[in-house]
């Protein structure tokens, strides 16, 4: 199934007699849904861009690389640095903003700026019933109703097939630095982390590669600004060891897009976790996972581990959630939640999804 | 503005009510004498009053749990309140209900500053949240215009900007957890100290849903580092057309200020008379602060300039020290106190692309004439939130009716070309009733049937942000 318009999709929704399995770009196979096909390429475009007034508009289906680069001739961007899942999951095809949407897909920055949820600021979508819905717009402040953006964001496709998504755009930075601590243990690591998120120079990257023993600290902004804040957090993390200061922007992207991408996973065997926890619980909870491999992003916010089988078992109760992102593991892969949140979550795709055809299985 | 019918079942059985409240509470936890309750008749939308049948002031989540648990069993209509700041009349009672207040929990909970977090009490107000922290260098960074006196709970209730936001974003970009108690007394933790959702992101719908879902009792809120420093500029002109291409320059210049303020010319006239912050008299003043250290603040308030001076200023005053900030904010932060002094005033909060400004002002000026009512325009430029404030005589019969119908038509006129009804204050009943306005039937389903999953018995909040007509079915049920 192809639809090429709303009211097309609803038709076939209200007409599907099973399951319905969404997909953008289909480069993010995460969970386990069934059914039958439904793309969202025919519905693709990028439907408005305001620059001045950092807005756009485009349609589901839209490939994620025609808005980078349209926002990059107005030397803007999504700030939320969206992953690339395609080599961690080998998977081909061009990502589509719809996909980045459903699975609130956000990178380092997020630990600056917000997540994909952050910056959204309205959805066009279509129910289990056939409804087309709207909420939200494409203004930056609207408290106007509930909030249905964000619940969208981040729901799989189990809530509605989205068709149309506004974002808030930023301005592109001049230059970038990055500063690089090496041979810190988890702990030590996190601590300089939390220290160069404290300080007022505004970090807009923190992660540490255990493997390569590197902490890295990114800065982005004008030229001028940035070396003055390279220099002033570099005392910030002086007590943490020898400081050093990459001013190759071209190098400091790489760096950044194999954080995001968690590339050194790519292709290496084992089953990838995405953790998300209080980065100061971050090391112990590692420590408990006994993986093969571990990357902290979100000044530890966010854990990316390579292990085999149940790593909730062995971490056991904890404040925070654990997500099968690849792999065989026979476990859910979402985070079951405590009974009073599940139910309502379970109301709401009931609401939503009253026959329960959209990528049943995926979350709950 | 139309309320329902209190139901006349619980009215009749109010004793029975307080009886079982009572028993559920500590001794000086609730109040149901008419002199009493009638302090909590309205909230700062104070055209409209209705005492409620009791008011109930828990110290604590289980508290809290058992009064709705109580008010759940026997059917009775609950109106969760903050601090009663709402421009809205998001807190405004019915006679058949028992006001929920949270004044009274205003406890902080823990402070982690590796993590950048407190919890608190949502009974707290927003400027204490800040307090308990800024010593140590840290702040809380939604700030609405009521800060001092405006709660936690109602900030996350309404979603709550201010005037820093085109940086750090609104109350839901900057709330990690929350304490849930749903109607049914079911007490949950929905997020935490983590920073995304495992499932279905319920936070991000919780939050801005005015009360309606359940009730907030504690909430982690991110906290950020003190910038450096901060500092304004201010720049006039005698259009406002050329004001707003200046904001868009600003922005496509890739500067991303904190704030961008927009005043116009009978806002400007009026702080003149009342504050004296020596601005300039003209069509468009706008207020640019950036932050950093000194020389990052030296560098973008010289690209700011530059900008500003192509477009031909009638001034521009660069803010040189501490004091000279504190002259350039006077004026905008008098603002509506000034306007006040005229008048009676009724404030909307309607946003708008920034691009229809211009527009959006001369219609405004084109009604202003036709319903013989002033205005003033306060507005946050960065991000489209507007605040006309419309000048009436609350003695004058008539004169508040005429007074909401150009509010409306302002509204109206704000979706239209794009933009929305609220954004920042909430729905309320203010707006209640303009909804299908910007929603068309099927949308208002998809969000009347969240409160169906929270609350199935329609008993938080009913009689508000839903249109009566579409809401009547459920509120019945």
């Amino acid at each position: 199934m192809r639809p090429e318009t709303e009211e097309a999709l609803a038709q076939m929704i209200v007409s599907a007699d099973g399951p319905l399995r969404i997909v953008g770009g289909g480069t993010r196979p995460i969970g386990r849904s069934v059914g039958a096909a439904l793309s969202l390429a025919g519905m693709a475009g990028i439907t408005l861009y305001e620059p001045g007034a950092l807005t756009l508009v485009a349609k589901a289906g839209t490939p994620l690389a025609e808005v980078q680069t349209r926002l990059a001739a107005e030397n803007q961007r999504l700030a939320f640095e969206p992953m690339d899942h395609r080599a961690l999951l080998s998977t081909s095809g061009e990502p589509t903003i719809g996909g980045m949407v459903a699975a609130n897909v956000s990178g380092p920055r997020r630990i600056a700026v917000g997540a994909c949820r952050d910056f959204m600021l309205g959805v066009r979508f279509v129910d289990g019933a056939g409804h087309i819905i709207k909420n939200g717009g494409r203004v930056m402040k609207n408290v106007t109703g509930y909030d249905l953006v964000k619940l969208l964001t981040g729901s799989y496709g189990t809530l509605g097939v989205l068709t149309e998504v506004s974002l808030k755009v930023l301005p592109d930075v001049e230059t970038q630095a990055t500063l690089v601590l090496d041979g810190l243990d988890d702990a030590t690591a996190v601590a300089a982390m939390a220290a160069a998120m404290s300080s007022p120079f505004e970090v807009t990257g923190a992660a540490h590669d255990p493997a390569a023993g590197r902490t890295l600290l990114r800065l982005e902004g004008f030229a001028a600004s940035v070396a003055y804040r390279a220099q002033a957090l570099a005392g910030v993390l002086a007590p943490f060891g020898t400081v050093t200061v990459l001013d190759d922007p071209a190098q400091g992207a790489a760096i950044w897009a194999a954080i995001r991408d968690v590339t050194a996973f790519a292709g290496q065997e084992g089953d990838v976790w995405r953790l998300s926890v209080k980065a100061s619980d971050a090391p112990a909870l590692v420590a408990k996972a006994g993986a093969r491999a571990a990357i902290y992003d979100w000044a530890g916010g966010l854990v990316w581990l390579l292990t085999d089988g149940d790593l909730r078992a062995r971490l056991g109760d904890f404040a925070g959630h654990a997500t099968l992102i690849r792999g065989q593991a026979d476990v859910p892969v979402f985070q079951p939640e405590p009974a009073p949140v599940a139910a309502l979550s379970a109301g709401l795709r009931a609401k939503f999804d009253p026959r329960g055809i959209f990528n049943p299985g995926m979350m709950g | 503005m139309q309320m329902p019918l209190p139901n006349a079942g619980v009215l009749s059985r109010k004793d029975q009510i307080v009886a079982r409240l009572t028993a559920v509470l500590p001794p000086d936890a609730l109040m149901s004498d008419i002199a009493e309750t009638r302090a909590y008749e309205c909230d700062a939308l104070t055209a409209y009053r209705c005492p409620p049948l009791a008011v109930v002031l828990p110290s604590t989540t289980a508290e809290v749990a058992a009064v709705l648990k109580v008010c759940h069993e026997l059917g009775v209509p609950v109106v969760p309140r903050g601090s009663g700041t709402s421009l809205a009349g998001g807190a405004l009672p019915t006679a058949d209900c028992v006001i929920l207040g949270v004044a009274r929990m205003t406890q902080v909970i823990e402070t982690n500053y590796p993590d950048r977090y407190i919890r608190v009490q949502t009974g707290r107000t927003n400027l204490s949240v800040t307090g308990a922290v800024e010593a140590d260098g840290f702040f809380y960074a939604p700030d609405p215009s009521s800060q001092l006196a405006c709660a936690i709970a109602g900030n996350i209730a309404m979603n709550s900007g201010g005037a820093h936001c085109l940086k750090y974003g609104v109350t839901t970009n900057n709330l990690l957890g929350v304490t849930l108690v749903t109607m049914d007394g079911t007490v949950m933790e929905i997020g935490g100290a983590h920073m995304d959702a495992g499932g279905l992101d319920l936070l991000g719908v919780i939050c801005g849903s005015e009360g309606q879902l359940g009730v907030v009792t504690e909430a982690t809120l991110r906290i950020l580092p003190k910038p450096e420093g901060a500092r304004p500029v201010l720049m006039g002109y005698d259009s406002s057309e050329v004001a707003g291409q200046v904001v868009t320059d600003i922005i496509k210049a890739g500067i991303l200020p904190v704030a961008i303020e927009f005043m116009d010319r009978p806002c400007i006239e009026a702080t003149e008379a009342f504050a004296h912050a020596g601005y300039p008299i003209c069509e468009a003043l706008l207020i640019v602060e950036v932050e950093g250290s000194p020389a990052e603040i030296d560098a973008q308030l010289a690209l700011i300039m530059d900008i500003a001076r192509n477009h031909k200023p009638v001034e521009l005053r660069e803010a040189k020290d501490a004091a000279e900030a504190g002259r350039i904010w006077l004026g905008r932060k008098s603002a509506f106190g000034a306007m006040g002094q005229i008048n009676d005033y009724m404030c909307l909060d309607g946003t708008i692309p920034v691009s229809a400004l211009p527009y959006v002002l001369r219609r405004i000026g084109e009604m202003s004439k036709e319903y013989g009512l002033a205005v003033g325009n306060v507005f946050h430029a960065g991000d489209g939130n507007m605040h006309p404030l419309i000048l009436f005589d609350a003695n004058k019969p008539g004169d508040l009716e005429l007074c909401e119908a150009f509010g409306a038509d302002i509204l109206r006129l704000c979706v239209e070309v794009g933009g929305c009804l609220t954004g920042e204050h909430g729905v309320g009943i203010e707006k209640r009733d303009l909804m299908h306005v910007q929603f068309a039937p099927a949308d208002l389903e998809a969000q009347m049937a969240v409160k169906d999953v929270f609350d199935p018995a329609w008993l938080l909040n009913a009689a508000k942000v839903f249109p009566l007509d579409s809401s009547a079915p459920r509120r019945a049920a």
